[in-house]
């Protein structure tokens, strides 16, 4: 593939992310991506906006071999998530997490939570993944009348949720 | 929660933010944080089903009527999907919910309190945005609200969240706090004095955005300008607010007030024609579109402020500047109009404001 702007091949692959208008892809030689890259930084109105050029040689091969990944809980490829700048579902933060991970420390400069924190949380990423499925599974078990493997999931979801603040377990006591 | 909505009578309510009240309200005129938020156990909407997404909707809505606050008994509840698309628009330019919700599709919805200072979106791009909008530079009782809101909501509501990259959210900006905090600042002095680049150069560096409203592409009309911060990663929400409420906008409006100082000083008989001329225009137009109300509305805006109109008080202005938007206007002329009926009615109903009487055969 060629670079955008002049002959030589493209060698980084750009997606350009922005809350108002989604996404737009890029495909530059190392000259034109610098150039880009250099006048994203100084672009005063641009909204938050980044590149998402994971250590910037990134060879097209990989790039197309990231782009068939799946999520196993939602089903969105990396390729689609590239394309709307959206993603699929909560899991898609741990599936996809070495390959966003460039993309949060050049959009936040930082990987780390450390706001607030909710009183009661699904715990590890595993249980976020769980979730959905569950609540699906418990869904057409009461499609089908099957109140009591209905309940049982319920139980499964309801022994997921972590309540690591002992305030909501205070809370729950008082209530 | 009330489920039906008089969309005449909201039409003819000035909500809270459009009081022209609070700190800085000749220049601030409102603050808006919003939270996003998802529950843990669906897809994000993306990736969501019909089914999903109504189910989504039901249990959202069955679990905010679960709550014995009075802010959510209060409160209206809006099926958004059935409503016409002039309805639909009525509420985006009350700013109670986004573009993107208006113009989306499938099952949606928003709760807002009678006030309209606050408004909890239902599957826009998150399956909840929660946001608390005031009149004035006021951020941190709007943070209170929203921050109370969400921890009622919680109480019934498992959120995606994560422990390193905190609230999980449909597109990677705004992971982690899913906060943004937004003054809407009108900046007529810094425009007409040609700063807003050295404005925008200036806060470039600092992680915030700043964006014109109301506008196509660069040419922005009405001088009013939308401030928040970039990244919600990272930083504690007391930070994030701090930069905008104690940096930013702070500064910003010292900027415009030494603008609009220096051109009482030093162009006072410009000025004042400038503001006169917009006047005159306003209060005797057959036929006026939007963009135009927007800049002359502007101009009289700036001349109240500065002592330059009598008469008319900012909360007025204010009022004719949301009223004499499309939605605005067809909804209190009764139904949808064309266009060149619009620009006729939009000219009779600010001459009627401006002045108390109209030329026109139908006020």
């Amino acid at each position: 593939m060629k670079c955008q702007f002049c002959e030589k091949p493209a060698t980084f692959h750009i997606t350009e992310l922005s809350e108002e208008s989604g996404t737009q892809e890029m495909h530059l030689c190392e000259e034109h991506a610098k150039g880009f890259l250099n006048k994203q930084a100084s672009s005063p109105v641009s909204a938050i906006s980044s590149a998402l050029a994971d250590k910037l040689g990134q060879s097209a091969e990989n790039l197309e071999e990231l782009d068939q990944k799946e999520c196993p809980v939602c089903g969105i490829s990396f390729f689609e998530f590239r394309n709307s700048g959206r993603l699929g579902c909560p899991y898609d933060y741990t599936f996809f997490e070495s390959d966003l991970r460039p993309l949060l420390i050049n959009v936040h400069g930082n990987t780390e939570h450390t706001g607030k924190c909710p009183t009661r949380s699904t715990g590890t990423a595993d249980s976020l993944a769980k979730m959905i499925g569950l609540r699906r599974e418990m869904e057409e078990a009461i499609e089908r009348e099957d109140y009591e493997r209905a309940s049982e999931i319920r139980d499964e979801i309801k022994a997921l949720e972590d309540p690591f603040a002992a305030k909501s377990v205070k809370k729950e006591g008082q209530s | 929660m009330k489920r039906d909505a008089d969309f005449k009578a909201l039409a003819q309510f000035m909500g809270e933010w459009m009081r022209g009240e609070g700190p800085e309200s000749d220049i601030a005129i409102s603050t808006r944080i919003r939270l996003a938020r998802n529950l843990a156990d669906f897809p994000f909407i993306r990736r969501c089903s019909d089914e999903d997404r109504l189910s989504i909707e039901r249990s959202v809505r069955a679990r905010m009527e679960s709550l014995t606050d009075p802010q959510f008994q209060a409160a209206n509840y809006i099926d958004l999907e059935p409503l016409s698309e002039l309805d639909r628009q009525l509420l985006v330019e009350r700013q109670l919910i986004s573009r993107e919700i208006a113009e989306s599709d499938g099952s949606r919805a928003v709760a807002f309190d009678p006030n309209e200072g606050y408004s909890v979106m239902i599957n826009e791009e998150d399956h909840l945005r929660i946001q608390v909008m005031k009149s004035g530079l006021d951020i941190k009782s709007t943070w209170e609200q929203v921050n109370r809101l969400d921890n009622l909501l919680e109480e019934v509501i498992l959120y995606a969240f994560h422990q390193q990259y905190g609230y999980l959210t449909a597109c990677p900006t705004n992971v982690g706090s899913g906060l943004r905090v937004s003054v809407m600042l009108h900046l007529p002095a810094l425009v007409i004095t040609e700063q807003m680049d050295r404005v925008f150069r200036s806060m470039q560096k600092i992680n915030v955005t700043v964006r014109g409203l109301y506008g196509e592409g660069s040419q922005y009309s009405g001088d009013f300008y939308q401030v928040s911060n970039q990244v919600t990663l990272g930083h504690s929400e007391a930070e994030l607010l701090s930069l905008v409420a104690d940096e930013v906008a702070p500064q910003i409006i010292a900027y415009e007030r030494k603008a609009r100082e220096s051109l009482l000083n030093n162009n006072r008989d410009d000025l004042h024609d400038e503001v006169s001329r917009a006047m005159g225009i306003l209060s005797t137009a057959r036929k006026i579109s939007s963009e135009e109300t927007m800049h002359h509305l502007s101009k009289i805006r700036l001349g109240v402020s500065m002592g330059l109109v009598e008469h008319l008080d900012v909360k007025a202005i204010n009022q004719m500047f949301l009223q004499s938007q499309a939605a605005h206007l067809q909804t209190l002329q009764g139904g949808v109009l064309g266009t060149a009926e619009r620009h006729a009615r939009r000219a009779s109903f600010l001459q009627k404001q401006l002045t108390g009487k109209s030329d026109n055969s139908w006020n």
